[in-house]
């Protein structure tokens, strides 16, 4: 049972599948989504550079968080290893471009695929254990990822990291925060559609069947083993093409980044945002790059009262993490997406609640 | 070959082994009686070393009256711990309460930083004598005391659960919470109950690793290394999580053994059990004494 369908407000009714399986749920949101995609094409040329920075920044872990959100909110499969997909992302970006010369233009797509191979591979195991012995064997992979990365000098350059070029295409380059944006953006629409669309297809159906119950998805005919392990394949692709994009926006890749603390955020993202829900991600990654944000804010205005409070500054901001994961959890455990329903289904019937 | 190396290095693999399998034995007992994967297993270790760290140092209690009360503090801490965060997850779906436990994980972790920095501090002196002669080898007091105090606290388990009513009623709660229920069984003082010990087990095995190495941050990582303990011996055994405890601890060792000698990779000693867990994991899923999950339709 999807959420949508489950808090939906009386007197809206559907009366065909094809009214059913729209991606969005009236012209009035098809149309103010368009206007927003519009509105954002002109925001490098009013926003300052944080602004930009911040956009920027929700729109690669965006890619990655939905990437994860295929996998964990709608296929039901649990994934702790997900920043090994992206920092292998990020590095096979960097690679195909520095080592066999491919353009970055191609490089970011192409290392998205290759990361895909690397998640089927991980995602064998999916085919046989699932739920929690999941759990841990992607653990394990990501402990298994990170030893890969700090080894393998001829693919990340080892402790030194590796430079990521600039996107150029005929001659001009992608290299201001201005000019980027719209790159970022590019993938974000690109990604998000592709998803709604695959959500509305029968790969997708069968993706949220195994989820709902695998033995009846089985039963129907679903071959269970190859859609685990896809969704596995997806998900590595999502993130690579975001790993991607971070390497060639922030010109280097180091090998440190990316930890299960990483992995963790892009849980926390989903589930803050709304397991199995597209533009819950979206909310989800925003809230997610926006904390950290906030809690640099917050001690910066306390800083006067309690002056020891700016080192510790990377204790705060990880507490906020763990305790906004905790709190979402208890009170929220649908996410702001079903916030989100709540508050538009709240107007729809004001002031006759029922 | 360097068999006085290996023979040195096995015995650390014993002992570090043995200290697994105390932690492991803690996150099976939650396992087992609550169905919560504690990802902040590790993050007991570390909170119990640091309060009793801060007493000892802070306050300059003596060893014998900061323990207990450390002790004690874990005892509050767990059941609380149980009551505010984990009640309200009963009944969701394992990724919430996977995530819950996570986010526990980091938040302590911060929190530990927090308060006490990110440097390794060490326990003002508590052995007299710093290492002991054993079979001709010099082995440190603490590791000796870890031995004999992580091998009373498997005995003691036994014990508990074979014979004590409360580790009769956990059993029967792992067993099936709706039939111990009706028995007259409290299963919510079972949770908790359960919570408590394996808070204050993992703090002794803090203090222990504390008193060896020092109190670092590093002390959590024993979270995270508990996942290929507990899978090799089976996620609800006991017996399993010291079997798999020693061969983990081993493992280790050998593998960092095989690496200075022939292989020369390096990081070996870290990443060998996450190997060992994948190949587990594929070939015998429900470990060496977990109880195999039957579904019916």
């Amino acid at each position: 049972m999807s959420l949508g369908s489950s808090m939906r407000p009386c007197g809206d009714f559907r009366t065909s599948y094809a009214s059913d399986t729209t991606i969005f749920a009236t012209p009035v949101t098809r149309y103010l989504v368009i206007a927003l995609i519009i509105g954002l094409l002109f925001v490098p040329l009013i926003g300052n550079p944080y602004l930009l920075n911040l956009m920027i920044q929700i729109g690669y872990y965006g890619i990655a968080a939905l990437g994860l959100n295929l996998v964990v909110g709608f296929t039901g499969q649990i994934s702790l290893g997900h920043s090994a997909f992206f920092g292998f992302g990020a590095f096979a970006s960097a690679w195909l471009n520095n080592s066999l010369g491919v353009p970055v233009f191609f490089a970011i797509p192409l290392a998205g695929c290759l990361t895909m191979l690397v998640g089927l591979l991980v995602g064998i195991p999916a085919g046989r254990i699932k739920g929690l012995y999941l759990a841990i064997a992607t653990l394990a992979s990501q402990f298994i990822f990170e030893d890969f990365f700090a080894r393998a000098d001829w693919f990340t350059g080892g402790s030194s990291g590796a430079m990521a070029e600039y996107l150029t295409v005929f001659g001009f380059s992608f290299d201001t925060d201005q000019t980027y944006f719209y790159i970022v953006l590019f993938y974000v629409v690109l990604m998000f559609t592709f998803t709604s669309n695959l959500i509305r297809s029968r790969d997708g159906r069968a993706l949220v069947a195994v989820r709902d119950h695998y033995l009846s998805a089985e039963i129907m005919g679903i071959n269970l083993t190859w859609y685990r392990i896809m969704s596995f394949g997806l998900s590595a692709l999502y993130a690579g093409i975001g790993g991607a994009l971070f390497g060639h926006y922030l010109g280097f890749v180091s090998t440190e980044g990316f930890t299960i603390i990483l992995s963790i955020q892009f849980l926390a993202m989903i589930i803050i945002g709304g397991l199995g829900s597209i533009y819950g991600t979206l909310l989800g990654t925003i809230f997610m790059v926006l904390l950290p944000e906030l809690m640099e804010w917050g001690v910066h205005l306390t800083s006067g009262v309690f002056p020891d409070i700016v080192q510790s500054l990377a204790y705060i901001k990880e507490m906020a993490i763990g305790l906004a994961i905790i709190l979402f959890l208890i009170f929220e455990p649908e996410g702001l997406a079903h916030s989100w329903k709540r508050i538009k289904a709240y107007w729809k019937l004001y002031p006759f609640s029922y | 070959m360097n068999f006085d190396l290996l023979l040195q290095l096995v015995v650390n693999g014993i002992i570090v082994g043995t200290l697994y399998g105390v932690v492991a034995m803690c996150f099976v007992l939650i396992y087992k009686s609550t169905r919560v994967v504690n990802f902040a297993q590790g993050e007991f270790l570390l909170i119990g070393a640091w309060t009793c760290w801060w007493l000892l140092v802070k306050f300059e209690l003596p060893f014998w009256f900061g323990f207990p009360l450390t002790l004690a503090f874990m005892v509050i801490f767990g059941i609380a711990l149980q009551t505010i965060v984990l009640r309200p997850m009963i009944g969701e779906p394992i990724i919430s309460v996977i995530m819950v436990t996570i986010g526990l994980s980091i938040f302590f972790q911060a929190l530990m930083g927090l308060l006490f920095g990110h440097e390794t501090k060490v326990y003002p002196q508590v052995f007299e004598t710093s290492s002991i002669d054993v079979l001709g080898m010099q082995v440190q007091s603490a590791y000796v005391l870890s031995m004999a105090i992580s091998i009373s606290i498997m005995i003691a388990f036994y014990y508990f659960f074979k014979y004590s009513r409360m580790g009769l009623a956990m059993r029967a709660t792992a067993f099936d919470q709706q039939v111990a229920q009706s028995l007259g069984i409290s299963v919510k003082s079972v949770f908790a109950a359960s919570w408590a010990i394996s808070a204050v087990v993992s703090a002794l095995a803090g203090i222990v690793i504390g008193l060896v190495n020092g109190v670092s941050s590093a002390l959590s990582f024993f979270g995270i290394k508990v996942f290929p303990v507990v899978i090799l011996g089976g996620l609800d055994s006991i017996v399993g999580s010291v079997v798999g405890g020693l061969i983990i601890g081993i493992l280790e060792n050998v593998a960092e053994f095989v690496d200075s000698q022939w292989l020369h990779i390096g990081n070996l000693y870290v990443i060998a059990p996450f190997y060992g867990l994948v190949i587990i994991l594929m070939i015998k899923p429900y470990g060496l004494f977990g109880t195999k999950d039957i579904e019916r339709i």
